[in-house]
């Protein structure tokens, strides 16, 4: 899957090419010892900062432990009932499906689609046009995600809000009668950056002749795409995939739109965990949660990885 | 590869310097006790200057603090004050210092809602005051001064954790000028809940006007409990917890939710309003705009919202236009206790941190921000409420609606249990609010109300219906 690219033809004078120089044979056993030693502190950092707290959210999961109040004082350990009463709760199954939208329709559809979709439009095209508009797409990733909640705020907002004003339909509660669309529309034109160079790079690959001809012998544009485009870079969309919904599946920034209102109806799994957790501060739910959600990860990963897999058996 | 080892030896020194740091925060060889010339303390509130309760936030850095080290200079002390302004919502101001406590850190004076009190005590993040500074705690001048029941904020099972700032009462603010338009009297004081509907219908009657905004839902958090759900609950003679049980699905719950549903279905008030982030301020701002009929609020909005002067949303003529009624029982004497009229309480207290390094003059700079003369410079000349009689009898005699609200309002109030669980039942009773405004039945939002409430309780068993 990995790409190698070859080494520029042209070498920058005084500068070598660096290449991959190996210890000496006989020091082989001394250097292995050595690296063993100072893979020593990585490992005593991944237990502190990754063992440790996941053992410990797991344990926190089957305890009634509270922020405040008796049950922060005592905690007790009251087996699998967090994960009962989740399952059993309404509250927690709407927010799964509106996580599931959230990803299918800003990741998949949004920023895989859109990115895609840019991407293809601006392959053959060089100057001001491209730069215009990979600007404008860039920007939108650069910004820091409280100043583009900020600015769709302003955009969506009732009374003051930009769009109405551009649609001439004043009065829309964007963000109160359209929570969903608009954390989706937000987290799209945030992410669609990422996607679309991540295409664009992929399309270098796909030699222009092999469209050309394709082009010549009459092939539609979705038969060129499905016949040699898509087949060249599987591996790249399935790797976007997978990164962009592991991303949005874990996005806190819809919160800073719509706080998971109004009431429930954009309160995605993280929003959901915060206010529980640390609003509500009961941390033993809270835990149980996120430990669900990292089961959901773990599920949406190998999913990807076994397409991935199969591909690469195919080739 | 030979960059590999070098960046890991980088982190390892890194490491190493980061736990050094840890230790050496950790040992302090300054004398800490009582005659310590040498002490640094540091005060928290969730406010700011600039931002939430800015008012606040000045008097602590303008006046409190030079005029604390000043005091503490003449007694040949050195002290460094430190202020740690926060402006956040109050549910993340609680979640820090819940966080900071638990990990024994935090300021040494800190502010706190009275509500959070019993919880922090349950938890063991709070000691009796006394227990943390001695016995120049018992012997203040102030609690004097102080009514029984106001201490009552700062107290749990009958032991004084903290030191009232003071309280407030509920009412229904009306708009004079809309009343007038509208064919209502300009001393309007409803004697039911159905005179209120009856004054909404003819207020509807003009353009552009909501005519009753009663907080409802979750994004409104818990002032969608104390200005709507609570006074509402307890005019129809019900309580959120008595005799050890918490209220389910009673007939007061139903009602309570019953006129939300007039108000919200009836098209009396906007639901909108009640489901936006900021829709609080929203309302407050329509308001002042003329554009809402009556709002139910506490004495805050008096003081610090459409105040001429200093408020978030002025009101330039706020003595002749916004008019101030006493919230009704349901019908005359079906409030609790046979009240013909109600109101809920509640304030803000300040506390010491027990793991304060220096608890004894933690706990002088605690009772000189309560001494009458730091409160009476705290008010910087606004009318308010405190917890001082003295300062009382000073304050409010030239402020008609806060002396209205202290001789009408406060002795037909109520409080909020100081139980852990209350917030919990607290959101599940805003939930029930939004979902009877959203058009659900009374019946059946008092009904999933009640199974939410049997869940944070411990069972059908502590809960009545």
């Amino acid at each position: 899957m990995v790409q190698v690219t070859s080494p520029p033809d042209e070498v920058v004078e005084g500068v070598r090419p660096v290449t991959g120089a190996s210890p000496a044979p006989d020091a082989a056993g001394l250097g292995r010892a050595r690296a063993t030693g100072f893979l020593v502190p990585a490992m005593v950092l991944i237990l502190v900062f990754l063992v440790v707290p996941a053992a410990w959210t797991i344990y926190l999961g089957v305890t009634n432990y509270r922020l405040t109040g008796l049950a922060a004082a005592h905690p007790e350990v009251v087996g699998l009932d967090n994960y009962t009463q989740a399952l059993g709760d309404e509250r927690f199954r709407t927010s799964l499906l509106l996580t599931l939208q959230f990803v299918l329709g800003s990741a998949v559809i949004g920023q895989a689609g859109l990115g895609f979709a840019i991407a293809f439009a601006l392959r053959d095209r060089r100057g001001p046009l491209r730069r215009v508009v990979e600007g404008f797409v860039l920007l939108s990733w650069i910004l820091p995600s409280s100043v583009v909640a900020f600015l769709w705020i302003a955009l969506l907002d009732r009374d003051a809000g930009t769009l109405n004003a551009l649609l001439g339909i004043p009065g829309t509660a964007w963000l109160l009668d359209h929570p969903m669309l608009s954390i989706i529309v937000f987290n799209t034109w945030r992410g669609t950056a990422f996607s679309m160079m991540l295409y664009a790079a992929a399309l270098e690959n796909v030699p222009r002749s092999h469209l050309e001809t394709a082009r010549l012998a009459g092939a539609s544009t979705w038969q060129q795409l499905r016949d040699v485009v898509f087949p060249r870079i599987r591996g790249h969309v399935l790797t976007n995939l997978l990164l962009i919904s592991l991303w949005t599946f874990n996005d806190f920034a819809p919160f800073l739109i719509t706080a998971g209102g109004p009431e429930q109806r954009s309160e995605i799994l993280p929003v959901y965990v915060y206010k529980v957790a640390l609003s509500g501060g009961e941390l033993g739910f809270g835990a149980a949660i996120s430990f669900i959600m990292l089961l959901i990860n773990l599920v949406i990963a190998l999913v990807y990885l076994r397409m991935l897999g199969r591909r690469k058996e195919a080739a | 590869m030979s960059a590999k080892p070098r960046r890991a030896a980088g982190v390892l020194a890194a490491f190493t310097a980061v736990a050094l740091a840890a230790t050496a925060c950790g040992g302090s060889d300054e004398p800490a006790g009582k005659d310590a010339k040498n002490i640094t303390l540091t005060i928290s509130a969730n406010s700011i200057v600039g931002g939430k309760n800015s008012a606040g936030a000045e008097w602590i850095e303008k006046w409190v603090i030079p005029k604390f080290v000043e005091a503490q200079k003449a007694k040949g002390v050195t002290a460094k004050v430190t202020f740690v302004p926060s402006g956040v919502d109050d549910e993340q101001y609680k979640t820090k210092l819940a966080l900071d406590l638990r990990s024994k850190g935090g300021a040494d004076v800190i502010a706190v809602d009275g509500i959070w009190v019993g919880e922090f005590v349950q938890a063991g993040y709070l000691k009796p005051l006394s227990e943390v500074a001695g016995d120049q705690v018992e012997s203040w001048e102030g609690w004097s001064q102080i009514p029984e029941t106001v201490q009552g904020l700062g107290s749990f099972e009958n032991k004084r954790y903290a030191i009232p700032l003071g309280t407030d009462g509920r009412v229904l603010y009306y708009n004079k000028k809309l009343f007038a338009r509208a064919g209502l009297p300009a001393d309007w004081q409803p004697k039911s809940w159905q005179e209120i509907l009856d004054a909404g219908a003819k207020l509807k009657a003009l353009p552009g006007v909501t005519p009753i905004q009663i907080n409802a839902g979750t994004a409104m958090g818990e002032a969608t409990s104390m200005q709507g759900a609570l006074p509402l609950l307890v005019g129809a003679g019900g309580e959120i917890y008595k005799d050890g049980k918490w209220s389910g699905a009673t007939q007061p719950v139903k009602d309570m939710l019953d006129f939300y549903g007039k108000v919200y279905g009836g098209g009396l008030g906007d639901p909108k309003l009640q489901q936006e982030a900021k829709g609080r301020d929203k309302s407050f701002a329509e308001f002042a705009a003329g554009k809402i009929g009556i709002l139910a609020e506490g004495d805050y909005f008096w003081r610090s919202v459409v105040n001429p002067k200093t408020g978030i949303a002025k009101m330039a003529d706020r003595d002749t236009t916004v008019g101030y009624a006493m919230i009704p029982a349901k019908q005359p004497g079906a409030g609790i206790r046979g009240q013909d009229f109600v109101s809920m309480s509640g304030g803000g207290v300040r506390t010491l941190n027990p793991n304060s390094k220096f608890p004894s003059q933690a706990w002088e700079l605690l009772s000189f921000m309560h001494s009458a003369e730091a409160v009476k410079a705290e008010l910087a000349g606004e009318a308010r409420i405190t917890a001082r009689q003295d300062v009382n009898k000073e304050v409010l005699a030239g402020d008609p609606m806060l002396s209205f609200v202290t001789e009408k309002v406060l002795p037909v109030t109520a409080y909020r249990p100081p139980l852990a669980v209350y917030p919990q039942v607290s959101v599940a009773l805003q939930e029930a609010t939004a979902a009877a405004t959203a058009g659900k039945s009374a019946d059946e939002a008092a009904a999933e109300y009640q199974k939410k409430v049997e869940g944070f309780v411990g069972g059908p068993g502590n809960v009545t219906s």
